[in-house]
């Protein structure tokens, strides 16, 4: 009898401990995050590190502007997005209207395939594929640009968007589809007026969650966008972006140099960019489920 | 068409406000229905008068909703649905009529109210500018001569822009009588329109219903066999997919010929 309940309490405050894991890894991360991050934005002005337009952190003096990066990591997303929101958006609607059921079933596996795809596979066939055929079609000096980018990560966005979406649609009641046939609509005004109306606010999360994943991508983007650190001016142009910044420079850094520290800065700002977006999703999301 | 049981047309004096000459707005005929292995409606003829109340009785699963979405067609959506038999409205095969014109021409009203998470008067105005009709006077006309109709212009008519899904049920329900009546339908089927309201709100709704088979005709199928008492002309009572009888509602509510019509109204089962 005994035993029994120190083996419940044990296994209680384990469950506890797994359950505030995740949070404590969060805050663990965000307090290292800052704490390397803090020394940086003694030396460097916060105002001059965002809004500066040169990022030189090695040369003398070195230049810790990450202006270009933001730029490049927006304009990628930004690509990403007009490739991949409305694809997603129409795919999903089909799935969940319109395909047959042996239709449907074909086509989420195929997303699920699309969703296993490791990021630097994608970033591999773009690579051999995707960039000769951007740098022959638009005459360019190199297929390494924004746009590339914006294609690849698009296609990454894809299964997120896609799923999500499908989702919010299946769960419109389907008697608001009923009210409005009911009232002579077509399939289509219906779907049109009622169904994606009721749907918008899963829709919209959908897409967050599509973008934050989007812009926390590193090994597609440093493979095929050029990673050249300079404002970005069309979407045919080499650029750089955060992640890219991170993942290339950190192996090179002398621990505890500027440099070193400004890597951890770019991270803060990430993280923060990233924070933005999945809570700017789960409000949507909880809107939907009201 | 001409029923063997009821020549038509026919003049008759109002018993409980049967109509005085009787045309036959439906007619059915040997009409089965299926969802899979499910037998929802067996070899059924019946017919609907023009400008009737017509109450659908009988317990759960006798096939009465099945009933009301094949005048509408709204079976058409279902995956193992198949049906057999005429269905004629005004002597013309519904299966030649177009769905989406169908359905303007027969409104269906829900059990539970279906208004769009938009405003009262974008609810009512959906079907005409649906339907092509943008005018703002024309639309303006039709929210408030529907809202009269289904007595809800008094309570809502300050807060038009105001988003439907903030009404209480009962007007959520009236206002999906407007939304209807916005199409200017030739036949009503209700399913069950007050089965979530309180007596009041269900009074109104009973009124507006005889209010308008001045206009239209009225299927109504209701849980209540008090209200079909209450509201309808004629009353048919179905069971297990079945019609079992039909006639004046004071006949079925006095001197049913079949047993089983007495003993559902006498509450033995359902
Ligand atoms: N979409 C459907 N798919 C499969 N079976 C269905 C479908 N709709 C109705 N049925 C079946 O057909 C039969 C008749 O159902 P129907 O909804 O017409 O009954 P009802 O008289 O309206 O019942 P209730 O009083 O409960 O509303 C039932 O056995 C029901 O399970
Ligand atoms: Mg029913």
């Amino acid at each position: 009898m005994k035993l029994r309940k120190i083996i419940e309490f044990i296994i209680e405050k384990l469950i506890f401990l797994c359950g505030v894991a995740s949070i404590l890894f969060v805050i663990l991360i965000f307090a290292f995050l800052l704490k390397e991050g803090i020394s940086f934005f003694k030396e460097v002005s916060f105002g001059k590190f965002i809004g500066g337009r040169y990022w030189y952190p090695i040369s003398e003096p070195p230049q810790f502007g990450i202006l270009p990066l933001i730029l490049g990591s927006l304009l990628v997303t930004l690509g990403a997005i007009i490739v991949s929101v409305p694809l997603s958006i129409a795919a999903a609607f089909y799935i969940s209207e319109v395909a047959p059921i042996k239709m449907k079933d074909i086509l989420k596996a195929g997303i699920e395939m699309l969703a296993a795809i490791p990021s630097v596979v994608l970033g591999f066939i773009g690579m051999v594929t995707l960039v000769p055929w951007i740098k022959k079609a638009f005459h360019l000096p190199t297929g390494l640009t924004a746009f590339s980018g914006s294609i690849m990560l698009g296609l990454m966005a894809m299964p997120t968007i896609i799923s999500i979406s499908e989702d919010a649609i299946n769960a419109v009641p389907k008697s608001y589809k009923e009210g409005a046939l009911a009232l002579g609509a077509t399939r289509w005004q219906a779907m049109y007026r009622v169904v994606i109306h009721a749907a918008m606010p899963g829709i919209i999360a959908a897409t967050m969650l599509g973008i934050g994943r989007v812009i926390g991508e590193t090994m597609a983007v440093m493979m095929i966008t050029g990673n050249a650190a300079v404002i970005p001016h069309t979407f045919l142009q080499p650029v750089r972006t955060l992640t890219a910044t991170i993942a290339a420079e950190m192996g090179e850094t002398v621990h505890g140099s500027m440099h070193y520290y400004s890597l951890f800065a770019i991270g803060i700002i990430l993280f923060v960019i990233t924070f933005i977006i999945n809570f700017t999703a789960d409000i949507f999301l909880h809107r939907n489920r009201k | 068409m001409v029923n063997p049981v009821h020549p038509a047309p026919v003049h008759r004096c109002g018993v409980h406000g049967v109509p005085e000459i009787i045309i036959n707005k439906v007619v059915m005929k040997e009409l089965d229905i299926w969802y899979g292995k499910i037998h929802a409606l067996k070899s059924l003829n019946m017919n609907i008068f023009k400008n009737e109340i017509l109450g659908i009785i009988g317990p759960a699963n006798s096939g009465k909703t099945s009933f009301l979405r094949q005048l509408n067609r709204l079976n058409d959506l279902e995956l193992n649905y198949k049906a057999i038999g005429e269905v004629l409205l005004d002597d013309k095969d519904i299966q030649s009529i177009n769905p989406e014109v169908l359905r303007r021409r027969v409104g269906m009203i829900f059990a539970l109210p279906q208004v769009l998470p938009i405003s009262i008067y974008d609810n009512i105005a959906y079907g005409p500018r649906m339907h092509g009709t943008k005018d703002r006077k024309r639309l303006d006309a039709i929210v408030e001569e529907t809202l009269n109709a289904s007595f809800l212009w008094d309570e809502v008519k300050d807060r038009l822009l105001e988003s439907a899904t903030k009404l209480s049920g009962g007007q959520q329900q009236r206002l999906c009588i407007s939304r209807t009546l916005a199409l200017d339908p030739e036949i009503i089927l209700f399913d069950e329109p007050c089965s979530g309201l309180d007596p009041i709100s269900t009074a109104k709704v009973e009124e507006s219903m005889l209010k308008l088979k001045e206009k239209c005709t009225i299927v109504l199928v209701t849980n209540n066999t008090k209200q079909a008492a209450r509201v309808s002309d004629r009353t048919a009572f179905f069971l297990m997919g079945e019609l079992i009888e039909i006639d004046t509602t004071e006949k079925i509510f006095t001197a049913p010929s079949d047993k089983r019509t007495e003993g559902y109204i006498l509450g033995k089962f359902g």
